[in-house]
């Protein structure tokens, strides 16, 4: 009997391990042989942990599965009550276009011969034989944008970074995910950990670097642990070392884990953290391209942006630009969070509404009261109302209607929320989390909570102070932390006012 | 990376050049050594500081301003556990703030603080990545998501809060 269990950390906080655990007892205990593989998330987090059992072949869920129903998996499955039929019939998953997490949930993550054996290290083959600027071409021609909410386009930055002097250049990949209803990094390292070092080794003979950092955030220990047994399973079989698939060129990295600060989400910030320095940002320029890791030419490239690499190599650059929609080109990892009925990861093409994502794909809110307001792209995302429900997940679509897509995160509030605390809460946010460079962040964010607070108040003045400190916190700051906190801020106060009313208290 | 369970060592010198030699050969090798630090004594010990400043070449300035930058890295030693519980938005947004702040209320706590008997120090994370099953909390590196009250209670009697 071949049954598999998650071991990404979201079904693990879901009890992914005690119903492992009770699997393996009640095997015993019947005398069954029980095959118990753990592979990574599907992404359907709703129906974690998500059991699945291989009937002629044929994987079919059962979830969310809890002790209890264990022992009901060793009878007749097709009355179990938690049965679901084939996974990969489930409309979830049959909706989805999976480039990036095509392995995700299917295989076990540290096995790299069930990487091989499902499409894994073609892309890195491929380039092997091809001239590095012909690698960066390719990247280009894919329309690849980065994907840690940037979307910069990612073969642009390898260009600079190939073209630049230099003997030493390093591959830093951004892990820390530190965006609030963001998980894709997460699940593709705990869930396809080879995916994104293959990306890396390729961006590594693409821009003739040797050496590469994964930056991960110590909020992820799973993730962490998964990383680097994978890289010295890669090191161990030759996918990374001094001989790279026997390709007599080199490339290794190392796993760094990050202390705790969000601003080391900032390029800039992490590669100070990385040289062992306080996580400040720097002034750009130079650019991290020409002049990053000690003094480098670095490319800085998000997670999902490298683990998406070894696909458009596999396939070909087209393959992954026909997907899409105007200059967001390929697919978006939707990351679909907060108060739904139905969360998780959904790949598809760019293009989908919010509204499709919010109210088909999530079902709506999991309270089953109205959806209020959608945090589109992390804490420093605007907050989108109903009416704008129709915005198309495109870079330049969010930011015609005054959002941004980010890193692709979707959090969904109901009615019950209140935008003013909401505001507030961005403001503290970022005073929490500054990194005290720069003025209008480091001060500004205090003077925001304090002028929020006016506002609850009853001070009806304070409102246009309020619009006026996020003016010049936009215009003035350095990075997208103080930059980007009006974001949420302002669409709280524009989208919602009756939340900052004067008679608030009155009304409450 | 996993956070400190007390009772913690006493810092000894030997070890801490110890876990400063095994990381110096490092390209940065700052935060891997302080991270070693913290996993070894439950903190980043006074006494590590000299041994440390001399290895990396750094002032004893630099040093100060590089942990104190971090959330992370601690100048004295957590309680037994370490309840962490997200403050993001996703949590927020399924009753996170509540369940945050009824569990501090209960203990007589506020953010950072450690109950009377060194069991449990409580201190707010921005984002565990577990934003479909929130509210989410962390004890101790091991992740919990979906967390009501009984959950909450069921954790901190385990933790001996």
């Amino acid at each position: 009997m071949i049954v598999w269990v998650p071991m990404d950390s979201a079904s693990k906080a879901v009890g992914a391990d005690e119903v492992a655990a009770a699997l393996l007892a009640e095997a015993e205990a019947r005398g069954v042989t029980l095959d118990l593989r753990r592979n990574g998330a599907r992404g359907m987090v709703w129906l974690e942990p998500l059991v699945e059992v291989e009937i002629d072949g044929v994987r079919h869920g059962f979830g969310p599965m809890t002790v209890a129903d264990v022992p009901a998996l060793f009878e007749d499955l097709s009355a179990h009550p938690l049965a679901l039929g084939p996974v990969d019939e489930l409309d979830w998953m049959r909706r989805q276009t999976r480039l990036t997490f095509a392995r995700c949930g299917v295989i076990e993550p540290l096995s790299l011969a069930q990487y091989r054996a499902n499409g894994g290290l073609k892309g890195l083959r491929r380039a092997l034989g091809m001239a590095p600027g012909e690698v960066v071409a390719e990247v280009t021609a894919s329309g690849l944008r980065g994907r840690g909410g940037a979307g910069f386009p990612t073969g642009i930055k390898w260009q600079t970074v190939h073209d630049a002097p230099g003997t030493r250049k390093y591959i830093v990949c951004n892990a820390d995910e530190g965006d609030s209803g963001t998980f894709a990094d997460r699940m593709i390292m705990e869930g396809d950990p080879f995916s994104l070092i293959e990306g890396m080794a390729i961006a590594g003979l693409a821009v003739g670097a040797t050496k590469g950092f994964v930056y991960l955030r110590s909020e992820y220990p799973d993730a962490i642990s998964v990383m680097e047994q994978a890289v010295r399973t890669a090191r161990a079989e030759g996918v990374l070392g001094l001989d790279v698939l026997g390709s007599g060129r080199a490339f290794d990295m190392e796993i760094r884990v990050g202390a705790g600060a969000y601003v080391c989400g900032e390029e800039t910030s992490l590669l100070n953290s990385l040289e062992g320095r306080r996580g400040v940002v720097r002034a750009k320029p130079p650019l991290p391209a020409l002049s990053g890791l000690f003094g480098c030419p670095t490319v800085v490239n998000n997670v999902i942006s490298l683990a998406t690499v070894p696909v458009i190599l596999e396939k070909g650059a087209q393959h992954y630009a026909d997907f899409g929609l105007g200059r967001s080109r390929g697919t978006v990892t939707l990351q679909i969070a907060g108060n739904v009925a139905r969360g998780g990861l959904f790949e598809t093409a760019f293009g989908i509404s919010l509204g499709a994502v919010v109210d088909d794909l999530a079902g709506g809110t999991a309270s089953g009261r109205p959806v209020k307001a959608v945090q589109v792209g992390g804490p420093l995302g605007a907050y989108m109302p109903r009416e704008k429900f129709d915005t198309p997940l495109g870079y330049e679509e969010f930011d015609a209607a005054g959002g941004l897509v980010g890193h692709a995160g979707i959090v969904v509030f109901d009615d019950r929320a209140d935008m003013l605390v909401m505001a507030r809460f961005a403001m503290e946010f970022c005073a929490v989390e500054s990194c005290g460079k720069c003025t209008p962040c480091r001060i500004g964010a205090v003077r925001g909570v304090e002028t929020i607070d006016r506002i609850a108040q009853g001070d009806g003045s304070a409102i246009p102070l309020l619009s006026d400190l996020c003016e010049t916190m936009k215009d003035g700051s350095l990075c997208a932390l103080g930059g980007f906190t009006p974001f949420p801020v302002m669409s709280a106060l524009t989208h919602f006012p009756d939340d900052f009313a004067q008679n608030r208290e009155a009304a409450e | 990376m996993t956070q400190p369970t007390a009772p913690v060592a006493p810092p000894d010198r030997a070890e801490i050049d110890a876990i400063i030699a095994a990381h110096s050969g490092l390209e940065g090798p700052l935060l891997p050594i302080l991270h070693a630090l913290q996993d070894a004594f439950g903190h980043v010990p006074q006494a590590a500081l000299a041994p440390l400043a001399e290895a990396l070449r750094v002032t004893r300035a630099e040093l100060h301003g590089v942990i104190s930058f971090y959330h992370d890295f601690r100048e004295a030693p957590a309680g037994r556990h370490v309840l962490k519980i997200c403050r993001a938005e996703a949590c927020q947004a399924m009753g996170g703030a509540a369940l945050a702040e009824d569990t501090l209320r209960r203990l007589g706590l506020d953010w950072h603080g450690t109950t009377g008997n060194g069991a449990v120090t409580v201190e707010p994370v921005y984002c565990l990545g577990l934003c479909a099953c929130a509210p989410a909390v962390m004890v101790d590196g091991r992740v919990h998501g979906r967390v009501d009250a009984a959950r909450m209670d069921a954790l901190l009697a385990e933790a001996g809060a």
